[in-house]
């Protein structure tokens, strides 16, 4: 249950919305993208978003889930284009446009020799790139990604954020992203959001948010922030 | 390894992506009708000569200048026995399949199709109510298939009612256990207006067995507006069941309208499988096993699995009309035991070989 909790992200910031588990960060969201029902207003550019149809909203922005469902038997190109759906005729099928822009999304991730290939055969970090890339080819500005490195080993989680970063250098794209590990938030976002039991807690930069006495607050954990070279880390401290 | 994004360029080719495409199966599927329609024209007790049927056809197309050998009582067997006849198993087998795969898509579970959701039960009840109490009029006018389109159609109304009011409206599993509730309960009421009509059985039970048994042109016209318009619909959401495949959430972000598409299959696809099953009765097992065998050959994509599952339902029906009317000629095995003798050992290879179930 999320109570009272304000927040705009503005065109082009990467926001990462932090907190211990059960904060409430996923539903969070998930309201902004319409799945679940909440009391206020979401607003996508400007626009309220109760109002829009399913086919607007998916033009304005796209939803990278926790543990996307991977159709099994479909292939990574078909996968991607579904992408597309925002875009298409209701019933119609996918135009030229439609194509280029699904194999613009395949370049761009690098997933043109994996095209073919059916989702179940694709190692874990190929269908992560499988899930952006699907996320991509709806040319939305707004990306939301719901906890993206949870399940990922450290080399994948720094792959998967890089990929997010570089996507975000090449074109006009806002990422609003939930994320248990505060050390990845505060490298890649410009802007953290900290969320405690369904409120929002605290709210800034990285530098003004990654601190030993707020995580011990929010978090109850034992930290030290260490700053060095231009990198945040947050190191756990074992009581001796 | 390098994974960084690569940044595309204008002038770069980029290779395209191929949606699903359903031409060379369709065609492949298109063919075996032709043979299996023919099959069905051409077999049968009268031993008529498959060239004089075929020239009989053609003796109707103006300008051949081809005469007809057939008498009229041959004429009369084939164009109004037998033709009507796998006419009819083309719709009800094409719907039936067309009608289960929609289903499973929008349900995500390869075993449920009208049926499950009460079309059978109430089909039932309504033909158990119009056989019992209003056995006069049935010679009037058609109430027969008129009930069991009513009692179908009910059936399905409240198995959604019930589906879409629990807590967890949005997750379709609650809808397949409302469609069981209500089939048991409407089995429930079948069985005991049965009990109070005894005499009555035998022509229950037969009509609930199933069959394309068929003299004239008349249930074929009737069925075919509402197969017609449940097909139209139904193909026009191939794709959007193809979406659906990533579940209700990421389809909804993805810009699918969940709810709405869910209860237009729905209610396109219990017409159409009520109306079949008005004038047919209940003959099971093709709305599993049609789309399940079309899976199986040629991929999960409902672009092609639709299509292809009304073409190859037809050829079924069809053909298990032909097995029906000449295994133990010159009776007739009612078409359910013959879908039943196919269905139930496909289900058994299912079950062995697939991957879901390990």
């Amino acid at each position: 249950m999320l109570d009272g909790v304000d927040l705009a992200v503005a065109e082009g910031e990467w926001v990462a919305v932090i907190g211990p588990n059960g904060a409430g960060k996923s539903t969070l969201l998930r309201a902004a993208a319409g799945l679940v029902s909440y009391a206020g207003s979401v607003r996508l550019d400007g626009d309220e978003a109760s109002a829009l149809s399913r086919r607007a909203i998916a033009r304005r922005l796209a939803f990278v889930p926790q543990a996307p469902l991977l159709p099994a038997g479909m292939r990574v190109g078909e996968y991607v284009l579904l992408g597309r759906t925002a875009h298409v005729g209701p019933f119609g099928y996918e135009s030229a446009g439609d194509l280029e822009a699904a194999g613009r999304a395949l370049a761009r991730l690098d997933l043109d020799a994996l095209a073919r290939r059916r989702l179940q055969t694709l190692s874990g970090g190929e269908q992560q790139r499988a899930v952006l890339g699907r996320a991509l080819a709806q040319e939305a500005p707004l990306l939301l990604l719901d906890e993206p490195t949870s399940s990922l080993d450290i080399g994948r989680q720094q792959q998967a954020l890089e990929l997010v970063a570089t996507l975000r250098e090449q074109g006009d794209l806002t990422v609003l992203c939930a994320m248990h590990d505060i050390t990845l938030a505060a490298q890649y976002a410009d802007r953290l959001l900290v969320l405690s039991a369904g409120r929002l807690v605290a709210a800034g930069t990285p530098e003004e948010i990654a601190s030993a006495e707020l995580i011990a607050e929010h978090y109850g954990a034992r930290v030290k922030v260490v700053a060095e070279g231009g990198t945040l880390a947050v190191v756990p401290v074992r009581r001796q | 390894m390098s994974l960084a994004a690569r940044p595309v360029e204008g002038g770069d080719s980029v290779r395209l992506p191929s949606p699903p495409r359903a031409l060379l199966p369709v065609l492949g599927a298109a063919a075996l009708l032709l043979v299996s329609v023919l099959v069905g024209l051409f077999v049968g007790p009268a031993g008529i000569g498959a060239s004089s049927i075929v020239r009989d056809a053609l003796s109707h197309v103006p300008l051949l200048g081809i005469h007809s050998h057939l008498s009229s009582t041959d004429s009369a067997i084939v164009w109004q026995l037998r033709a009507p006849r796998v006419a009819l198993a083309l719709l009800v087998g094409g719907m039936l399949a067309l009608a289960g795969g929609s289903y499973q898509g929008v349900f995500r579970n390869p075993l449920v199709d009208p049926y499950l959701l009460g079309v059978a039960a109430g089909a039932g009840l309504g033909a158990t109510i119009a056989i019992c109490y209003a056995n006069g009029a049935t010679s009037s006018y058609d109430l027969l298939p008129i009930a069991a389109f009513a009692g179908a159609a009910l059936g399905v109304t409240l198995a959604y009612t019930l589906g879409v009011s629990t807590a967890s409206a949005s997750n379709p599993a609650a809808l397949v256990l409302a469609g069981v509730t209500i089939v048991a309960f409407l089995t429930a009421v079948q069985t005991f207006i049965q009990q109070q009509h005894q005499q009555s059985l035998q022509e229950i039970y037969s009509w609930i067995l199933g069959s394309v048994d068929t003299a004239g042109w008349h249930d074929v016209l009737l069925a075919l507006p509402y197969v017609a318009v449940a097909s139209v619909v139904i193909l026009l959401h191939r794709r959007v069941l193809d979406v659906l495949a990533v579940g209700d959430d990421e389809a909804a972000t993805l810009g699918v309208n969940v709810r709405r598409v869910r209860l237009t299959i729905v209610v396109f696809a219990t017409i159409g499988t009520a109306a079949v099953v008005a004038v047919s009765g209940l003959i099971g097992f093709v709305g599993i096993i049609v789309p399940h065998f079309v899976r199986l050959a040629i991929g999960s994509s409902y672009r092609i699995v639709l299509p292809l599952s009304l073409l190859v339902g037809g050829s079924f029906l069809v053909l298990c009309d032909v097995l029906a009317r000449t295994v133990v000629s010159p009776e007739e095995l009612p078409i359910g035991v013959v879908t039943a003798f196919f269905g139930a050992p496909f289900f058994a290879v299912v079950l062995r070989t697939s991957r879901s179930f390990r």
